[in-house]
């Protein structure tokens, strides 16, 4: 412990701290030196130098990779955690991108400069075994999503997602808050390894059941699992693209590992088993009870959506269902297949949000507007099948594969005493298709309405849509080109 | 080479979607051609390799973290469904001559679906079977959904939920023998030989079993089958009951009964009078069998018609199946292969030769409209399809049936009874509609007469009737395959040594 300098937490730090600064220079860029230009060149200019910034993060990743661990685990950098803002990183770069093709706003350094700041405690959120820091990070995280939602102050719609925002997330903040400080009370240490060793005393100590269930339903809130969910249709609907992009894919890349550190590394010993025939209390069974309601709430309720955003809210609740079945198997295997789902689903949900956001001048929303898309955007509308197919789980994209090894994982070594969670995802997964089905046939089956003219799409957003696609794409049929990384960093 | 079947294929569609739009004849002539290089391929491949043994036809490493392969073989029974497939392709160019809406869509979609299927028949690592299987899937809606007849959205929608439910029991099922046989593998031939726990294939040979006999139409998940043939346009009918169907109950032998035949033995008690899944499944291909006939002898629709005849056939190639001795499982390989050819020719006259002619499948309607002498190809063609459908000796229908009823015979002898009077129901229905279309007596005369028979149609319903009659009478040149296959070392394990 003793030793640990600065010179050593900067390096550590550094991406983070590269990305920090891009957001101030972001600042200072548009509000100093650039405040009589046109707001495009505003736009131009921030987005460039946002990009750069990631881009050099995504550098000092990649180039220096330094290894620590700082004050009891305040500060854990290892290959999994870099991996992990690595692909935070990308995906910040594609949202940066769908901004442009919007005009919501004249405040583009503020935006973008938020967009960093969120992306700033993505990477500390995930950088950490430390409760007290977690809670930071994941304030800090919500914070910048709360203004990114309400950053359309023209729309109603806006406002009103980011006050529901707000108003979830505080509650479920407080709620996380007082979770933590149980375990806390309980181990009397923040860090993760302590209170792990503290739970191996007294796995069964209902108190302790109770601050899991409190840490449950805050981080719940975070990755919108059901019954914690309420907040994400509104905001998938009203927040302006890009934020809702940005909710519904890093941070929920983000969201995930940090759940799985808390449970993996604190609150091992008490995990329980949800496997049919040696069930034994837990968490593992009430995340398994949260997953099976996200899986059936999800995907039914997805059913009755007719807008598009709200749709892939609930199918995001879904979602999280499937990947949380990974969680209730915590095996290194099953880390593994949860890193690789959560990544790809991020990058199938960005993908659809980008072509949402070239849409975004058409007033896009319901599912009836998608008519003759096929037509109106043929290389949209085939971004659009891409994401939709990889988010349904159709092979040879990566939803597919994310789904097949997260079932692996599950059946794996329990005995088949999860199928029943493997069959109920797969079931749920068949009526997905419904809902997906549904837009896509808006897109291809029917010609467009008399006088809708072809959709020009902006540059910038073409570019990170077809990106996006080629990577969804790209991992499915090659998955190993990621799992292979991820099963190295573990090591 | 057998691997360029689905490369060419799929090359095929791509090409299409990169050509001009203005020329529909270049398009049709690019989906012509790689159909013919297709059949041409399969048919090489069939004459080269007489012996039915398997023959690995491509392999590499594909997910090695998972022992997952790319990995294409065939042996007699893949030959002869990829044959099939090689067939049905080309006769639907043939029969979607007249299609004009979105032309280059059409002929994408019929191509990739076409390139999935050969897919499938040719995978030998279960992981990419399934993957091809699910790629078929999509094409299958859009071909319905955008090019369809009656309630075609509907049609479609519940043909690719049928699919994916199906599908979806089937991962679970590969995804459970993977983690089950820990070998980190997912070759077929591989896992053919690891000797599953009895209980694990108890449970997952049904699962697997079910998934893949949604697709084979099996009673009582059949019910996609006639809505979405009815829907569909003729190719896309013609490849449905012709080619889709059988990706089902290929799976159904490739996969449930080869990997877990020990799920097929006695339960060691009874309910219901059952006392194995073997029973269970022959007697819901039974009523596979007699409700399709009965149903089809009542409906108005002649697509309709044809659809649930679809399902009474397809009774016969599950029952072959659970007949688990030689000459069922060749014979349900054979009937596979012949309803595929017969099923089309059957979709392409009623389709194509009638219903794209008189805008109507009405059977009340047709019997009004003097179609023999409108269009006497179309009857004669009809009359042969159907004597082909009904079993007549001389065509490959005759075999197949025959050899179906024998082996059900040795294995449920009651159950055969049955069967056989679905064939009875079958002649019926089939004599009710050549009565209504064709031999009817018009009680008007033609007002105006119908556009003559074209020269793709007439080659089309050549190359159909050829197949089937030469596999009529020439039952070996496909036994010669059949036969050495159920016989290889990969079906070691329902044989227990001899065949019962």
């Amino acid at each position: 412990m003793t030793g640990t300098g600065y010179p050593e937490l900067l390096w550590l730090t550094a991406p983070e701290i590269v990305v920090a600064l891009t957001a101030l220079l972001v600042l200072v860029l548009d509000l100093g030196l650039l405040r009589r230009s046109a707001l495009a060149v505003r736009f131009g200019a921030t987005t460039l130098v946002a990009c750069v910034g990631c881009l050099l993060a995504l550098l000092v990743l990649l180039k220096f990779p330094a290894q620590g661990d700082l004050a009891a685990g305040m500060l854990v950098v290892n290959p999994l955690t870099q991996l992990v803002q690595i692909a935070l990183l990308a995906i910040a770069i594609l949202v940066l991108f769908l901004v442009n093709s919007a005009r919501f706003t004249a405040h583009a350094g503020e935006y973008f400069a938020l967009m960093l700041f969120a992306t700033t405690a993505m990477m500390l959120l995930v950088s950490t075994q430390n409760l007290l820091v977690i809670f930071i990070s994941i304030e800090f995280l919500s914070l910048s999503l709360y203004i990114l939602t309400a950053f359309d102050k023209q729309s109603r719609q806006s406002a009103q997602a980011g006050l529901t925002y707000f108003l979830y997330g505080g509650m479920s903040a407080g709620i996380l808050l007082f979770g933590m400080s149980l375990l806390y009370g309980l181990s009397g240490s923040l860090a993760l390894d302590r209170i792990a060793i503290a739970v191996k005393v007294s796995p069964g100590d209902p108190l302790l059941t109770f601050a899991m269930v409190m840490v449950l339903a805050g981080f719940g809130f975070k990755i919108a699992a059901a019954p914690f969910h309420m907040w994400a249709p509104e905001v998938y609907q009203g927040a302006p693209t890009s934020s809702a992009a940005m909710v519904a894919s890093s941070s929920k890349v983000a969201g995930f590992f940090a759940l799985f550190v808390v449970f993996y590394v604190g609150l091992m010993p008490a995990a329980g088993s949800a496997t049919r025939g040696h069930y034994s209390s837990g968490w593992a069974p009430l995340i398994a009870i949260v997953a099976a309601i996200s899986m059936l709430w999800g995907n039914l309720a997805a059913i009755a959506q007719t807008s598009v955003r709200r749709l892939l809210a609930y199918s995001a609740i879904g979602h999280a269902g499937y990947m949380l079945i990974a969680l209730v198997v915590h095996s290194r295997q099953s880390l593994i297949a949860l890193a690789y789902y959560v990544i790809t689903y991020a990058l199938a949900t960005v993908g659809a949000f980008g072509v949402l956001a070239a849409l975004e001048n058409e007033k896009v929303d319901s599912i009836a507007d998608f008519r003759g898309l096929g037509k109106r955007a043929p290389g949209l509308a085939f971004c659009l099948l891409i994401f939709l197919l990889s988010l349904a789980g159709v092979p040879p994209l990566s939803g597919f594969f994310g789904k097949f090894y997260v079932f692996v994982s599950a059946l794996d070594g329990a005995d088949h005493g999860l199928l029943w969670m493997v069959l109920l995802a797969l079931a749920m997964s068949v009526v997905s298709f419904y809902y997906y089905l549904k837009v896509l046939k808006q897109a291809y089956v029917f010609e467009p309405s008399a006088g809708a003219a072809t959709i020009a799409v902006p540059a910038t957003t073409r570019i990170a849509v077809w990106a996006t696609a080629a990577l969804v794409v790209l991992l499915g049929c090659f998955p190993d080109l990621l799992l292979n990384r991820i099963a190295t960093a573990l090591r | 080479m057998l691997a360029w079947t689905i490369y060419v294929s799929f090359l095929g569609a791509v090409a299409v979607t990169l050509a001009s739009g203005k020329s529909p004849a270049l398009i049709r002539m690019l989906a012509l051609l790689t159909t013919l290089a297709g059949l041409g391929i399969a048919m090489i491949a069939v004459e080269h390799d007489r012996s039915g043994q398997l023959i690995t036809v491509a392999r590499a490493p594909w997910i090695p973290s998972l022992g997952i392969e790319y990995h294409l073989a065939a042996d007699g029974i893949s030959l002869v469904l990829v044959l099939l497939t090689g067939i049905a392709a080309v006769a639907g160019v043939l029969f979607s001559w007249n299609v004009e809406l979105r032309i280059k869509e059409f002929f994408a979609l019929y191509l990739a679906l076409i390139g999935a299927v050969y897919g499938v028949f040719l995978s030998f690592d279960l992981f990419q079977l399934f993957v091809f299987y699910e790629i078929a899937i999509i094409p299958k809606y859009f071909l319905i959904a955008i090019w369809g007849s009656t309630r075609r959205e509907y049609a479609a929608m519940k043909l690719v939920l049928y699919s994916f439910g199906g599908s979806a029991l089937v991962l679970a099922g590969i995804v459970a023998a993977y983690v089950v046989s820990g070998e980190r593998t997912l070759n077929l031939e591989t896992l053919s030989h690891f000797p599953f726990p009895v209980h694990f294939q108890m449970w997952a040979f049904p699962l697997v079993f079910v998934g893949f006999a949604v697709l084979a139409g099996m009673w009582p998940f059949h019910t996609w089958a006639p809505t979405g043939h009815a829907a569909a346009p003729t190719a896309a009918s013609m490849l449905l009951a012709g080619v889709v169907m059988k990706l089902g109950a290929y799976g159904c032998l490739r996969v449930a009964i080869m990997l877990f035949p020990r799920g097929l033995d006695a339960w060691g008690f009874h309910v219901l009078g059952f006392g194995s899944w073997q029973q269970v499944f022959a007697l819901l291909a039974v009523i596979g069998i007699v409700y399709g006939a009965s149903i089809a002898l009542v409906q108005k629709d002649l697509k309709f018609v044809i659809g649930y005849s679809s399902v009474s056939h397809m009774g016969f190639v599950l029952l072959g199946l659970m007949t688990l001795n030689q000459i069922g499982l060749s014979g349900a390989v054979y009937q596979m292969f012949s309803h595929g050819i017969i099923a089309g020719l059957l979709f392409a006259v009623v389709g194509r030769m009638v219903y794209d002619r008189t805008h109507t499948r009405d059977l009340g309607e047709l019997s009004r409209l003097p179609l023999a002498k409108l269009i006497p190809f179309a009857a004669i063609t009809f009359v042969l399809a159907l004597m082909a459908s009904i079993g007549l000796p001389g065509f490959s229908g005759f075999i197949a049936e025959l050899e179906v009823l024998i082996g059900s015979w040795h294995a449920f002898p009651w159950m055969s009874w049955i069967a056989g009077s679905g064939i009875l129901i079958g002649i019926a229905f089939s004599w009710r509609a050549l009565e209504a279309t064709f031999l009817g007596e018009p009680a008007t005369e033609p007002e105006h007469a119908l556009p003559a028979i074209t020269l793709p149609e007439r080659l089309g319903a050549f190359l159909l009737l050829a197949s089937t009659i030469a596999l009529g009478l020439y039952p070996k040149l496909l036994m010669n395959l059949i036969l050495p296959a159920l016989s290889g070392p990969l079906f070691e394990q329902l044989r227990r040594g001899d065949w019962r």
